[in-house]
């Protein structure tokens, strides 16, 4: 069954027939949902977060040609593994942002732009995206980040330093500014 | 739902309707059908009954490919060959059943489809599918006897 799926996913690729492709990988944290249409990363899933609705939200935004296709994320699952080892300070990374729009996708594009080992405050990040005033979008723009880790919100912080919040949990933003040294 | 969900109903049908050997074949074929149409399906609500209607179309493809027709009885040892599993003399009979007779069978004993779903994967009436269904049992159940 599986043989038979993977062949079905190598041919959909090859006909233009799949739109989005998922795997899962494990990480320090748990196993991450990861999403990719023919542009780039499109979705990660932090643990704690229901894989199966993660799935069906994508075939109702994106399109429902989804299939398990481990291979076409092999790029993305490696640079993962580097960048939790330490390895890895940027990412190199087709992304498609089509989950975000407007003022959210230009809050998360500076958010992209912040280097490793770095933090910004939310209000930073809501003068990048145009609309200094707009603090608490830019912290609705982090909690709506479709692709966690890669598109580093754990580096955006409350003004003077506090953690401010996190979709894979506060411990994991923790864990993952010490990683990057900042705590 | 997605599509993925039902790989093992359709491949569950499809080897009992073309055997093991051939039935991955048809399910590549039946899903990449199904990835073709989907974006023009307009109500999603039975992809399962759907996807079992393309996969019994590709299994009847597949059985016109190869120029094979219903088997009468008396050449039914010539069919079962290529299935080693145990139960392979049933498989073989049914897939040697005349195609709504086959579909029935599958779809009910090997999908565990509902009457109203195998009617809605063949394009017949609940009555035409209890009917093909009670003549596939009953030659089944002769032939085997």
């Amino acid at each position: 069954m599986k043989a038979s799926l993977e062949r079905l996913a190598d041919r959909a690729v090859d006909q233009g027939l799949l739109d989005v492709a998922y795997t899962m990988s494990d990480s320090p944290f748990g196993p991450l949902l990861l999403a990719a249409t023919p542009s780039g990363l499109v979705k990660v899933s932090l643990p704690g977060h229901d894989p199966e609705e993660t799935l069906e939200d994508l075939a109702a935004r994106i399109s429902p040609r989804v299939l398990e296709a481990p291979v076409r994320l092999d790029e993305t699952r490696r640079e993962l593994d580097l960048y939790f080892a330490g390895k890895l300070t940027e990412f190199d990374l087709p992304l498609d942002w089509q989950l975000s729009r407007d003022f959210r996708r230009r809050a998360l594009r500076a958010i992209d732009r912040i280097p490793y080992g770095k933090t910004r405050s939310y209000t930073e990040i809501a003068r990048s995206a145009g609309n200094e005033r707009a603090v608490r979008a830019a912290g609705t723009a982090c909690g709506a980040n479709p692709i966690p880790i890669v598109v580093p919100c754990h580096r955006v912080l409350r003004t003077g330093g506090a953690l401010g919040g996190y979709g894979g949990g506060l411990p994991m933003k923790e864990a993952l500014l010490k990683l990057e040294g900042v705590l | 739902m997605l599509l993925d969900d039902y790989a093992a109903d359709v491949m569950g049908v499809l080897r009992g309707a073309v055997g093991r050997t051939d039935a991955d074949d048809c399910f590549q074929e039946t899903f990449i059908a199904a990835l073709r149409a989907y974006p023009k399906l307009g109500d999603a609500s039975n992809l399962r009954g759907w996807l079992l209607t393309i996969a019994h179309r590709k299994a009847i493809d597949h059985h016109r490919a190869k120029g094979r027709r219903p088997v009468p009885v008396a050449d039914l040892k010539e069919v079962g060959v290529y299935d080693p599993e145990p139960d392979d003399g049933i498989w073989a009979a049914v897939g040697a059943l005349p195609p709504k007779q086959r579909a029935a069978v599958s779809l009910r004993y090997a999908s565990d489809l509902p009457h109203t779903e195998i009617a809605a994967a063949l394009g017949c009436s609940p009555e035409a599918a209890r009917r093909s269904l009670h003549e596939g049992l009953k030659r089944l159940r002769k032939e085997l006897a």
